[in-house]
């Protein structure tokens, strides 16, 4: 086992360099990054002295590798919008990413459940068409539709909720949803489904005919052994999310890494774009790799390639 | 006995029965029964229409701008105009504008299933058929791609070489391939090693012959399937980088760059966000309901259970 994980270690970093390769070659997809990182109506004077100082004239190889050397040491570059370390600049923004792709992923697992083992439980009755039909709709409206439509109900017609912001829980409630959306109506559906698989098993029907009572049977037999393929897909959910707040961010205003780089796209401040891939990309990298490992131990089926 | 909701939309001595008829001829009578695929086929008819008809069906000039017609809200709220659904802060006619962005959400969703869908599944086969180095290899190549924060890489790509709907289409292409080799080659492995096709190889059947005879008929069902289950997640995702401002260009009316518009609007004219988003969950609710059925009408492993 310790060598599975090592060769998944391995592989890890192997995979991080080649992101590291290509998050460099982004700022030469146009041939050239001194124009692309300047204003429009620089002059070409300004494009050759940043041409010069950011080492353009030397070989491609001989660029990457001092890149490379660079971010080994933590260093990006420096943001020209906030004239200090790219790398801390993003590291500042990560904190509000995790904590609203770690609330929309806490909300997708505790209403996503439940409501998908009761829609199985009562198959085709009202309760079940009825969440399998919210489900339906929960997988097809856009998460940033979602939050433009609730600060249009809650903010700006009811005034309940705050439209933006940041640090009271009461910020969390909107931008959670709408990240958190999609994720919860497709587990509801997931697990529906896989309960309605396993209650078809013969052993259910033995744990039955044992007498045994149902509430024995549905958490004893019927949920742990829907639970192998849930998590497999809660790993790969958890990874995504992280990823995946970028446009609710930019709705509500929320202060992280998402925002920030959109923004430093639109200012041309790539620094903070190569550092924010880089560090996303780790971390979906990382919890893969944990989630993997996790796995070994709890299911001793899975093969150690 | 068929349920509503069930998975298993056809028993297997249905299949039996409907396999005297020709194929179309079943699905279309399948399609017929299934209330929630008929009407996502009619929510993706018209919007089909919609996108085929917009010179002819949109009232007014998407692109005409008036001063003196604009925010005006919809006919129902509004009096003494002929704006269905009201204008925006240039006095264009919304409806128009709608109809119009139709044809970017449904070309860039359509060309890129199709070119995801035609390079995950020769590289799926590829992978899944010869097994190997080249498997690994190409297995190592999509966790490279899904490692990647998609949404920034994409808008930092298109920042850098100008916003296009090529661009668009290849960018998430270039994401959604891996979808399509995984599930492939999955297939591919098993299908590799059933009788038929160690038989055919027995008799002295090329590579070629048995990929294009044996394996390629048998993944074609799952590529449909995820093809038409992902159309939707396409267009929402066409629909965020142009409400992020690097979808395609204006004047070009897309529903995501209706809602960035919007946005700004949204204290004042509630409609002008509103309906470009009602038009996305509907097409892609559409869509996931045909994909739904597909699936349960497809998928191969439920004709013989």
């Amino acid at each position: 086992m310790t060598g599975f994980i090592v060769r998944r270690m391995f592989q890890a970093i192997v995979l991080m360099k080649f992101v590291l390769i290509f998050v460099f070659l982004l700022l030469h997809l146009s041939g050239d990054p001194a124009r692309i990182m300047l204003p429009d109506d620089a002059t070409e004077e300004d494009i050759a002295e940043l041409r010069n100082e950011m080492g353009l004239d030397k070989p491609l190889l001989t660029q990457y590798l001092i890149f490379f050397r660079n971010v080994l040491r933590g260093n990006f570059g420096e943001s020209f919008e906030h004239g200090e370390s790219a790398l801390k600049v993003v590291l500042e923004h990560l904190p509000a990413t995790i904590e609203l792709a770690s609330a929309a992923f806490i909300m997708s697992v505790i209403i996503g459940l439940p409501f998908g083992c009761i829609a199985a439980l009562k198959e085709n009755t009202v309760y079940d068409k009825g969440l399998m039909f919210g489900a339906v709709l929960g997988q097809a409206v856009p998460d940033f539709w979602l939050g433009l439509m609730m600060i249009l109900l809650f903010s700006v017609k009811l005034g309940w909720l705050p439209p933006f912001g940041y640090g009271e829980p009461m910020h969390f409630i909107m931008p959670t949803i709408a990240a958190g959306v999609f994720h919860t109506a497709r587990l509801a559906r997931l697990m529906r489904s896989e309960m309605l698989e396993v209650l078809r098993q013969d052993y259910i029907l033995t744990a039955y005919s044992k007498g045994l009572a149902e509430k024995v049977v549905l958490f004893q037999h019927a949920l742990k052994n829907s639970a192998i393929p849930i998590v497999t897909i809660l790993g790969l959910d958890l990874a995504l999310t992280l990823g995946g707040t970028v446009i609710t961010e930019t709705v509500f205003a929320w202060p992280g890494v998402g925002r920030l780089t959109v923004a430093a796209i639109h200012h041309r401040d790539y620094p903070i774009v190569q550092a924010a891939v880089f560090l996303l990309a780790l971390g979906f990298v990382v919890i893969n790799l944990l989630v993997d490992i996790i796995y070994t131990y709890l299911d001793p089926r899975i093969q150690y390639r | 006995m068929r349920h509503e909701g069930d998975e298993v939309l056809m028993t297997a001595e249905e299949f039996q029965h409907f396999d005297e008829t020709p194929w179309w001829r079943r699905l279309a009578r399948s399609l017929l029964s299934t209330k929630s695929a008929m009407a996502g086929a009619v929510i993706l008819f018209i919007v089909l229409i919609a996108a085929l008809l917009a010179p002819v069906l949109a009232p007014l000039d998407p692109t005409a701008q008036s001063l003196t017609r604009v925010m005006k809200p919809p006919l129902w709220e509004g009096e003494g105009h002929i704006f269905l659904l009201g204008t925006d802060h240039l006095g264009r006619d919304l409806l128009s504008r709608l109809i119009y962005g139709a044809r970017v959400s449904l070309i860039v969703g359509l060309s890129a299933t199709l070119m995801a869908g035609s390079i995950g599944l020769i590289l799926g086969m590829m992978a899944g058929y010869f097994g190997g180095r080249v498997d690994y290899l190409l297995m190592r190549l999509v966790d490279f791609v899904l490692s990647f924060p998609f949404i920034l890489l994409a808008l930092a790509t298109i920042a850098i070489l100008g916003p296009s709907l090529w661009l668009i289409v290849a960018l998430i292409s270039f994401r959604q391939w891996t979808v399509y080799a995984r599930v492939v080659r999955g297939n591919v492995l098993s299908i590799r090693e059933q009788e038929f096709v160690i038989a055919s190889r027995a008799v002295g059947g090329s590579d070629l012959r048995l990929i294009f005879r044996h394996v390629l008929p048998n993944v074609l069902a799952p590529v449909i399937i995820i093809g038409s289950l992902y159309l939707g997640r396409l267009i929402v995702i066409e629909a965020g980088l142009s409400f992020l401002g690097l979808g395609v260009p204006p004047p070009t009316p897309t529903w995501g760059g209706l809602l960035a518009e919007g946005r700004s609007y949204l204290y004042v004219s509630w409609w002008i966000v509103t309906f470009p988003g009602l038009a996305i969950t509907l097409t892609v609710l559409g869509a996931n309901l045909v994909g739904d059925w597909l699936r349960d009408v497809l998928d191969p492993r439920l004709r013989t259970r």
